[in-house]
């Protein structure tokens, strides 16, 4: 099947006073039409600032240094500006997680849908508002006509969102990148926005990025599933396949640590240590200062991803001993 | 809450504050240790003129009543006579307040045109040399004082190479300009300085805002979300402290008009502390405090129309 | 991104050896350059008046108003003194009124919030009320107001700056007193059973000096130029006491044939103010990195 959007060892490093943060370390992936992949990791694993790479809105003190991002067959990370602001909001849209600061809060909502409309596209003005409205009703917002005038501020939080993945979808994207929009709502708010995204997806066919570090939502959503850590992919494989036979000790740390309910009912295993200190990465596979079944030959090399069955990759180098 | 009722409920809340200012400012004469009048006539004092005096201003009569004088009189627009030329001093402040409020709208207006430009490019190109050069300015003229900055521009520009005028107020509107460039500059460059820093940190807090990349990722054209997300938005932030800011050029006229010898309110009360004319210091401190008040309301309604987040 | 933030944020404290002076100073450079400066003019003000080579107020109207030159390295006023020497002895002078002005209201306005702040009532409701006031003037209107009341004169000036600069201090106060009180390691402090002069004294104003510090640098500078420019007008310090603003003042009928009367006080209130100012923007930098 046709992929719609292909990473292959993205590199985004941050220059600091005291050395390089390699937020985002030799990322690789694909997404397909229709398909939802999703990204897991804890804060500071590299999957927003993926996104953003994606977007090519990098904040100023990072820079992509590697790598290629394929759409439509040409590499975006050699486009000049100009082709780029066609790029966003009409190819490729995101949606971000705190709908307030995203939001403008002197313009009205209806006005961020409809400068997105006139960007991108050269329709009069009455006519976006039109499509404004629209967009408001396919989101699930009540009374749009009233709505559409109103302010972030005015809107729960819920609609908030509502109304950011109305803007994001104005211009009917490809694909849509969205960065954790459901952390901070409420799980009944959250239900609702995912269950909206999912209808319109496969309405408008687009593939989708779902950054999230909740493996709840990963289940309800998402095809694919790549979990990062430190900057780099851990594993990557189909969603079930991932649940059932994950093969690399991060992602069962992150499954052991999630509290169960009914019989499966046991000790809540926390992964020990700290989070890696970006600035200061051991040589080798990052995860393994916490890893129960690292060896010396884990500190030393430097890990790439390995087939553990098609569509599976793990980044562990031991996962045939530990597992089979 | 339209904006109607907005407007409305401010000025009813300016209410207390302008009556606790005048109260005040009655009170201030009598707050002056020994007998106001004959603290008022100094060298000339004689019991017989005490007496006159005393029973002119109506000293002897209880607080409460002179109060109840000092309101009525102020709302048929008598504030009393200058002790030293006899005018009422409502004359005195018709023909000078009108100069002093040209001179701050002006000073504004420069100031405003210097800092906006300004700020932008400092926080567009933070850190660098343009940016810090910039920033050093700005401290230095925070740091010095406005009236030797005035002095030094009529060295300068007034008497070295005489571009602008060193006296006189001019005759029009043009005329004015002209001649009140060098007084109106003087203050200008000390607010910018503020206005450059205040806006320099806003901007720069709104770029790294969620809203700007957002809008970044709609494709927007980046003069487009520049204007649009970013000025009008750090803009906004730096309004609120614009009635602080107009407070003290008020406040500056006080210097500035000494400097440059021109006759305007902020000279006038000079002139009468160092004359004793109480009934005009009087006066004009009243006429500042409601001035400020009233600037402060100005500004607040400016802002509620640029920012609909603000309710009542 | 918050490892991200976190290594962009970290703070360098500087340990008492030259390295960690090294890397302070370029991190901070204000900082560093404030405090020489400022212990600098703080020298001149207690050494100023041994190093002056003229008396500071006897006249000599046979030098009156000579430029710069070998004897009187920045020239002589209208009664023959050496400017250079009225400037040395000013410092200490308008360097007097930054200090006194700036502690008393400091230490007044500081416990006024903290109180005003942690108990809120009656007494919080009469501090707005006074803040209410003081803001709805112009800073210089309502000093000269006071002096009209008192009549100028130094003491008075003192009086005066003093009475309108401790609310600033204890609006600033009373407002992180509002936002810390309800912190949880002050409810903690209650819950223990510690006395509120114990809480607010050693949990909650350790955590708000900061603040109050970094003002207090800026304010130095304003009643510096408050002073000088209330000297210029006559309302503060007296002639023939040497006083920055006052001989700005002396100076101006001379602008056109001896600019230096006037040019070199005002250069020195310029390079004191830029020193304070270079302070109190590194003490903030070094007290409250995060701001940056």
């Amino acid at each position: 099947m046709d992929e719609v959007l292909r990473v292959e060892n993205l590199k985004t490093y941050f220059t600091a006073h005291d050395g390089v943060v390699k937020a985002v370390d030799d990322v690789s992936f694909s997404v397909h039409p229709g398909e939802v992949l999703g990204l897991v990791g804890e804060s500071g694993s590299g999957k927003s600032m993926t996104c953003r790479s994606i977007m090519r809105v990098v904040p100023p003190a990072g820079r992509i240094v590697g790598g290629h991002i394929y759409y439509g067959g040409e590499d975006i990370l050699t486009w000049p500006d100009s082709r780029l602001k066609a790029f966003r909001g009409s190819e490729v849209s995101m949606i971000l997680q705190e709908p307030m600061t995203a939001l403008n809060p002197v313009l009205s909502v209806g006005e961020q849908i409809v400068e997105t409309i006139v960007e991108h596209e050269s329709i009069a003005r009455t006519d976006a508002l039109e499509r404004a409205i629209e967009l408001l009703r396919l989101v699930g917002i009540p009374g749009p006509e009233r709505r559409v005038k109103e302010y972030p501020h005015e809107f729960s939080g819920g609609m908030r969102q509502r109304a950011m993945i109305a803007i994001a979808l104005a211009c009917r994207p490809q694909i849509l990148l969205a960065d954790e929009p459901t952390t901070a709502l409420d799980v009944t708010i959250q239900d609702q926005i995912i269950r909206l995204v999912q209808s319109l997806q496969a309405e408008l066919g687009m593939g989708v990025v779902w950054v999230t570090h909740d493996l709840g939502v990963v289940a309800q959503i998402c095809d694919r599933v790549a979990v990062m850590y430190a900057g780099q992919i851990m594993e990557s494989a189909d969603v079930i396949e991932l649940f059932e036979n994950s093969r690399h000790p991060y992602t069962h740390g992150l499954m052991e640590s999630i509290p169960r309910t009914g019989s499966r009912q046991g000790q809540l295993i926390p992964i020990p240590g700290q989070p890696p200190n970006l600035l200061n990465l051991p040589p080798g596979c990052p995860f393994a200062p916490r890893c129960r079944y690292a060896t010396e030959e884990c500190q030393a090399q430097r890990v790439s991803l390995r087939e553990v069955s098609p569509g599976h990759l793990s980044a562990c180098i031991r996962f045939e001993e530990i597992w089979d | 809450m339209d904006k109607a009722s907005y407007i409305i409920g401010r000025l009813l809340q300016m209410i207390p504050t302008v009556f606790a200012i005048t109260v005040l400012v009655f009170l201030m004469v009598h707050l002056i240790p020994g007998d106001p009048a004959t603290i008022m006539l100094g060298l000339k004092a004689t019991p017989e003129k005490i007496e006159m005096l005393t029973q002119h201003l109506g000293l002897d009569k209880p607080l409460v009543v002179q109060f109840g004088i000092f309101l009525r009189n102020l709302a048929r627009g008598d504030m009393g006579d200058s002790l030293v030329s006899r005018m009422p001093v409502f004359e005195l402040l018709k023909r000078r307040l009108p100069l002093t409020l040209f001179l701050a709208g002006y000073a504004a207006t420069l100031a405003i045109l210097m800092a906006v430009p300004l700020a932008l490019i400092s926080a567009l190109k933070r850190d660098s040399l343009i940016d810090q050069t910039i920033r050093a300015i700005t401290v230095a003229f925070l740091s010095t004082p406005s009236f030797w900055v005035g002095i030094l521009l009529l060295i300068v520009l007034g008497v070295k190479i005489p571009l602008f005028p060193v006296g006189g107020i001019g005759e029009n509107f043009s005329q004015r300009l002209y001649y009140l460039f060098l007084p109106a500059l003087t203050m200008a460059l000390h607010l910018a300085s503020i206005l450059t820093r205040n806006l320099r940190d806003g901007i720069i807090a709104t770029l790294a805002s969620e809203h700007v990349v957002f809008a970044r990722t709609k494709g927007l054209n980046e003069r487009l979300v520049l204007l649009k997300h970013v000025i009008r938005n750090a803009i906004v932030s730096t309004l609120t402290l614009l009635g602080v800011y107009m407070s003290w050029l008020v406040g500056g006229s006080v210097i500035i008009e000494t400097v440059f010898a021109l006759p305007g309110v902020g000279w006038t009360m000079v002139q009468a502390i160092t004359g004793r004319d109480y009934p005009v210091v009087q006066a004009l401190t009243l006429t500042f405090g409601i001035l400020v008040s009233v600037v402060y309301l100005l500004t607040d309604i400016v802002y509620s129309f640029l920012d609909p987040r603000v309710t009542l | 991104m918050a490892t991200i933030t976190q290594t962009q944020k970290r703070v360098g404290i500087a340990r008492p050896d030259l390295q960690g002076l090294v890397r302070l100073s370029r991190r901070n450079p204000a900082l560093i350059i404030g405090i020489v400066m400022v212990t600098l003019i703080f020298l001149l003000a207690i050494f100023g008046p041994a190093l002056a080579p003229y008396d500071p107020i006897e006249t000599n109207y046979s030098a009156a108003l000579q430029p710069p030159n070998a004897d009187h390295w920045l020239g002589t006023d209208k009664f023959g003194r050496d400017i250079f020497s009225r400037i040395l002895y000013a410092t200490r002078v308008n360097l007097k009124i930054g200090v006194i002005c700036v502690t008393f209201p400091f230490m007044f306005g500081v416990i006024a919030g903290c109180i005003s702040g942690y108990y809120g009532g009656l007494v919080d409701t009469l501090l707005m009320r006074l803040v209410d006031i003081s803001v709805a003037f112009p800073f210089y209107v309502l000093v000269i107001s006071i002096l009209a009341i008192l009549g100028p004169g130094v003491r008075n000036m003192y009086i005066a700056l003093s009475i309108v600069g401790w609310i600033a201090y204890a609006k600033l106060v009373r407002g992180e007193v509002l936002i810390a009180k309800n912190l949880e390691y002050v409810l903690a402090a209650k819950a223990l059973g510690y006395s509120d002069l114990r809480i607010m004294a050693s949990h909650l104003l350790p955590n708000i000096i900061n603040s109050a510090i970094v003002f207090a640098m800026s304010d130095v500078v304003l009643c510096i130029l408050a002073g000088s420019s209330l000297g210029f007008l006559g309302l503060g310090v007296q002639a023939p006491t040497p006083e920055w603003g006052v001989m700005i003042a002396d100076g101006r009928e001379y602008i056109t044939s001896a600019p230096w009367l006037s040019f070199f006080p005002g250069l020195a209130i310029a390079i004191v103010g830029v020193s304070f100012s270079l302070l109190g923007d590194g003490l903030s930098s070094f007290l409250r990195p995060t701001d940056r």
